[in-house]
């Protein structure tokens, strides 16, 4: 999703027939109107700032802050520890920085699973409803439904589906004959895969939608040249879609990312509160450690590491992306 | 176009087939057990209800507060949904039409906040509803406001971001013709360009109802037995002694039911709005 160009066009002379250059550029600028932008982007900036910018920096500030259960309606005046709070989240002999450890590697396999799975699925969903047939829109219909359902009903089921007892998978698997004994599946390592599933069927529709989307902007053309050629759906796949998509690749490889690693709802819910070390995801853990506690201070701490990994992270790839797609 | 090779075929009859079954067994799941009775759904699982029952429909009204909790997330998903969408057509509108200085930061700054875990700003909006509940005389912990004020900037990165790409495909030509009209910027907006941007602006009000309708993790903190929305209502039809499974999948298809029904039936404005605003 490329939605902002990156590289802000200059000013364009009338060049009407190409409205991407064409729009930016003075158009009510100069006469004493240079503050018309400004009034429009007004309301947006002052609620930026008081929910996003003023939080970072109350978040970096409390990351300095003792904040404890008795503080915490004025909080304002906890004692300072400079970096205290820090040392005690990247101890990671102690106990916090032990399990804050573990929850920070989980939500890497976590990420790593669900993203490449719902890619794969919805790149296969993509190319299955690539090509007209009947009951093609019905089918589109019904892939997007995950992603409509709001995200508690469809854990909620979920869980449901994996209780032990009274579960439909253990039941299924135990009709074919794979089971003998109903196996946990919300407890134990088993947490982890069922995690992934849950995450995996709310996340391949996005996917598959900007997929498709972006498969739809290819030419026609271009795959009925490739075919005089005598290339076949594979190698076209090979040479044509995937290359053609590889922008769109690019940004939605970083949204999914960015979406499944600060993933909340799936575990919240689908563990009901508490989960099981497998499936500890690091925006739960966080939730735990300072809502369970009321250590706002180290959870602001892990909050500000988190926000550096991520910040990391997102700058490489960007910068990796940007790089190699200069080159082809 | 080219004929489907029999390997195609194949491929898309089996993909299909196994999505199909992935996608529908929750669902199913869903419907086959609101229709069973409480003791038939916490036995071992079946397929179909022993003797089917629409009575768990009927008593999701009363073993939660399940129409207060609908009201909640309908003003606050409406309320942030409205509020957020007016304040982007406008930021968009001079993004798209304007280089000023600042607004390349704006637009890489409304982009980073995207990336930023919810977590993040859970803890410090908490403490600084806190503070102004107490020393200004605001009411924002646990109420409807302080979660619209919340959800209003969670969708606006995204709306800000969806817009300027769409109102950057509306061709300049139009403004001209208004400005030889004699319209200023604001009717410029609010004739030409909005109306010209119909399915992008519809399809960033879904995402931003869609979002405020599911979020949890907000919802859970800044609520309390008041405000409370289905996201955290739903979570009372479990209690220590029992998990009412049979309501708690009744009470799911109703809450899902008029937002998937919306997104379906707007799902062609969504798709070009994707395609649109996003994919360039």
């Amino acid at each position: 999703m490329a939605v902002i160009s990156p590289s802000g066009t200059r000013e364009s002379p009338g060049t009407p027939d190409t409205p991407k250059q064409s729009v930016r550029g003075g158009r009510f600028r100069g006469r004493g109107r240079r503050w018309i932008p400004y009034a429009f982007l007004l309301p947006a900036l002052a609620l930026e700032v008081i929910v996003h910018f003023v939080p970072i920096v109350l978040g970096v500030a409390m990351s300095g802050l003792r904040v404890t259960q008795y503080q915490i309606s004025h909080w304002w005046e906890a004692p300072f520890t400079g970096l205290g709070n820090f040392g005690i989240v990247l101890d990671f002999d102690g106990p916090t920085g032990k399990s804050l450890a573990q929850s920070f590697f989980v939500t890497l396999g976590f990420t790593a699973v669900v993203l490449s799975g719902a890619w794969i699925v919805g790149m296969a969903a993509a190319l299955a409803l690539q090509r007209a047939f009947r009951g093609r829109g019905l089918l589109r219909t019904l892939f997007l439904v995950p992603y409509a359902l709001p995200a508690y009903t469809a854990v909620i089921t979920w869980r449901f589906i994996f209780q032990r007892d009274n579960g439909m998978l253990n039941h299924l698997l135990g009709q074919l004959g794979l089971i003998d004994s109903n196996p946990f599946w919300l407890i134990g390592h088993n947490a982890f895969w069922a995690e992934c599933v849950v995450a995996i069927w709310r996340m391949w529709p996005f996917a598959f939608l900007i997929l498709m989307a972006g498969m739809q902007a290819i030419p026609g053309e271009v795959y009925e040249a490739s075919s005089i050629d005598g290339a076949g759906p594979w190698r076209q796949l090979q040479m044509i879609t995937l290359p053609l998509l590889s922008s769109v690749n690019k940004v939605l490889v970083l949204v999914m990312f960015l979406h499944t690693f600060n993933d909340f709802s799936t575990p919240y819910i689908l563990f009901g509160g508490s989960a099981p070390p497998a499936g500890d995801l690091i925006s739960v853990h966080i939730y735990q450690s300072s809502f369970a506690t009321w250590n706002f201070g180290l959870g602001s701490a892990m909050s500000v590491l988190l926000l550096l990994f991520l910040a990391v992270v997102s700058a490489c790839y960007l910068a990796f992306t940007r790089r190699t797609g200069h080159e082809s | 176009m080219n004929h489907d090779t029999p390997g195609y075929r194949a491929f898309r009859y089996v993909t299909l087939t196994l999505l199909s079954v992935f996608v529908l067994a929750p669902l199913y799941v869903m419907l086959a057990s609101s229709l069973k009775t409480l003791p038939d759904v916490q036995g071992e699982f079946t397929w179909f209800p022993s003797s089917p029952t629409i009575q768990s429909f009927i008593d999701i009204w009363h073993t939660v507060p399940l129409a207060q909790y609908f009201v909640n997330s309908l003003i606050v998903a409406v309320s942030a949904t409205v509020l957020s969408v007016l304040v982007a057509v406008f930021a968009s509108y001079a993004l798209s039409r304007w280089k000023f200085p600042g607004s390349g930061s704006f637009k890489s700054a409304v982009l980073a906040t995207q990336m930023f875990p919810g977590i993040l700003f859970l803890l410090p909006l908490y403490l600084l509803f806190v503070y102004a509940d107490q020393n200004l005389g605001t009411d924002l912990v646990g109420t409807r406001t302080g979660l619209v004020v919340t959800y209003l900037t969670f969708s606006l990165p995204f709306a800000v971001w969806m817009l300027v790409g769409y109102f950057d495909t509306v061709p300049r030509d139009l403004d001209e013709a208004a400005k030889v009209d004699g319209a200023g910027p604001l009717r410029t907006l609010l004739q030409i360009i909005v109306p010209a941007a119909t399915p992008g602006i519809v399809a960033v009000c879904i995402y931003a109802f869609m979002t405020a309708w599911g979020e949890v993790l907000f919802a859970s903190v800044l609520t309390d037995t008041q405000s409370r929305t289905l996201a955290v209502g739903l979570q009372a039809y479990s209690t220590e002694a029992n998990v009412y499974w049979n309501q708690v999948m009744a009470a799911s298809l109703v809450v899902s039911l008029p937002v998937v029904a919306g997104f379906l039936l707007l799902q062609r404005f969504l798709i070009t709005g994707f395609t649109a605003g996003a994919v360039k």
